[in-house]
């Protein structure tokens, strides 16, 4: 019967034969095969001076959004938490007092929103299920900690910077939310 | 004794010893580069521009850690076995003729430290004390995977001291001198040694893999058996030293290799130049040869698998020594049969 492949080799055990014995040219083959390794390009990503180019979809740590008046979006909801298959969030609600108006952009906020960073999977489905477009994942990557306490962040950690804000486009414009 | 000769013999014994340990540091950066070029990785490249700092913190790092003798190691043994290593490893370059002669201040300056007349002989004692250095620390470190590191050492020594010895009987048959100046120079120009005893140059460049514990023959410390074979217990700098001294016997190795069969400091077209231009073109020549049979060494090191002991002593005993016996032989004829011998 003809394989599929046509790599099929039958395998024997006949002896070898004097030149095999020697083994000097199977030495050279083995030499020459290293040899060609060694001239190849290699692929090795220097890290912390290159990084390699994140796909427009990656999924890396979070953020919470500001509007362009660096009001928080989010409006503790609680969708993000109910979501999320790790239970790697929760929060606290509060409601906006008098005087509020330029901080938070809903009558409720999060007073405490934290995320275990131990415990998300970057799934993405929080952003997925926020209706306030207040939660994104970004391309920037989740630092190492030696406690893993630290890996708990709290909003100062995750709400976005007044003076820096981080570019979300990519992702507003991929999968589900592009065809609202 | 002429202050003179004695001036420029320390100068060059000084000199000879830092490039001795310099080409062994660097040997070992160039050989985790090499690996890593082999493997598609990258190798050491954060100390320094390309990690050509790395072998400074390598020697720093030895030197740091701690020194730690077992309780019931052979204190004396134990300190004393690294330093035989590295003497053996160091001395075998006193009679190697590194260049043609070099002319300064006025004084006719022989690059060798000195020219025994049985230069060979003194090679092929000093190679077979420097297992020595290896027994000893792998017995006194009193531990069972020192001691087989120890016993594999000495055995493939005794196995691959004969079949180098025997091909190197046929080149003192073609140069008919002891003296490795002799020996090079009858192998002026391009007139070298392995154009007529490839078999004799395999023989022995194979001996020379076994003498020097390089891969595939590098069971006395094989890593995933023995842990680390002979130096197991051994720390700091005297671990330090176990390893540089492989490296500097692998340069000593690649340089007599080079003499042997390869013309040592002679290079093709040499008889269009003269005086220091001479000297140090011969210099540079015999220096590059060296480097690539230290490339050679660690290519095949990244190439080919350890042998298993039985194999080993199998190529030793029942390959090499009767090749080496018959070509030999062969050689005593031809040249019986080029003097005349069966004319009458």
């Amino acid at each position: 019967m003809n394989s599929l492949t046509n790599r099929k080799k039958v395998v024997s055990d006949k002896p070898m034969t004097f030149t095999e014995k020697m083994y000097l040219w199977a030495i050279a083959k083995g030499m020459m095969v290293t040899l060609k390794h060694m001239l190849r390009r290699r692929k090795t990503i220097k890290y912390p001076e290159e990084t390699r180019v994140f796909a427009p979809v990656y999924r890396g740590m979070h953020v919470l959004k500001r509007d362009e008046e660096g009001r928080e979006n989010c409006t503790a909801c609680g969708l993000c938490a109910v979501a999320c298959p790790a239970e790697a969030i929760t929060m606290v609600a509060a409601e906006r007092e008098k005087g509020e108006e330029k901080l938070y952009r809903e009558e409720k906020y999060a007073e405490k929103y934290e995320i275990n960073m131990l415990r998300c999977i970057f799934c993405g489905l929080c952003e997925e299920a926020c209706p306030k477009e207040a939660i994104f994942l970004t391309d920037r990557i989740v630092p190492t900690e030696f406690d893993r306490n630290d890996f708990i962040y709290d909003k100062e950690k995750l709400v976005e910077p007044l003076n820096d804000r981080i570019d979300i486009t990519k992702r507003q414009h991929t999968g589900k939310r592009s065809q609202i | 004794m002429d202050t003179g000769l004695l001036i420029e013999k320390s100068v060059l014994v000084v000199l000879l010893f830092l490039v001795s340990l310099g080409i062994a540091a660097y040997s070992t950066y160039f050989e985790r580069k090499l690996a890593a070029w082999i493997q598609d990785r990258v190798g050491p490249d954060r100390a320094g521009p390309f990690g050509i700092l790395q072998p400074i913190a390598d020697g720093t790092k030895m030197f740091l850690k701690e020194d730690f003798i077992p309780k019931n190691a052979d204190k004396w043994l134990f300190i004393i076995g690294p330093g035989i290593a590295m003497f053996t490893a160091l001395i075998t370059s006193a009679i190697i003729p590194w260049g043609t002669d070099l002319e300064l201040f006025g004084r006719q300056i022989t690059l060798q430290v000195t020219d025994f007349n049985i230069g060979i002989l003194y090679l092929f004692a000093v190679l077979s004390i420097s297992v020595y250095g290896i027994m000893i620390g792998g017995w006194a470190s009193n531990n069972k995977y020192s001691l087989f590191g120890a016993i594999r050492a000495s055995s493939q020594m005794i196995s691959y001291e004969l079949a180098m010895g025997i091909s190197t009987i046929t080149i003192i048959m073609m140069s008919s001198s002891l003296s490795l100046s002799d020996i090079v120079e009858k192998q002026h120009g391009m007139n070298w040694n392995v154009f007529y005893q490839p078999i004799c140059f395999l023989v022995f460049f194979i001996c020379s893999l076994a003498e020097t514990n390089r891969a595939p023959f590098d069971l006395p410390e094989c890593e995933n058996e023995l842990i680390g074979g002979y130096h197991t217990e051994y720390s700091s700098m005297k671990l330090g030293l176990y390893l540089f001294s492989e490296y500097t016997a692998m340069f000593v190795s690649s340089a007599v290799m080079a003499i042997l069969f390869f013309g040592g400091y002679n290079f093709p077209g040499m008889d269009n130049f003269s005086g220091n231009t001479l000297a140090i073109l011969s210099v540079i020549a015999f220096f590059t040869k060296i480097f690539i049979f230290i490339f050679v060494f660690m290519w095949i090191r990244w190439t080919i698998p350890r042998f298993r002991f039985d194999q080993l002593m199998h190529l030793g005993w029942k390959v090499l020594i009767p090749l080496s016996i018959v070509n030999m032989l062969i050689t005593g004829i031809v040249i019986a049969f080029n003097q005349g011998w069966f004319n009458n």
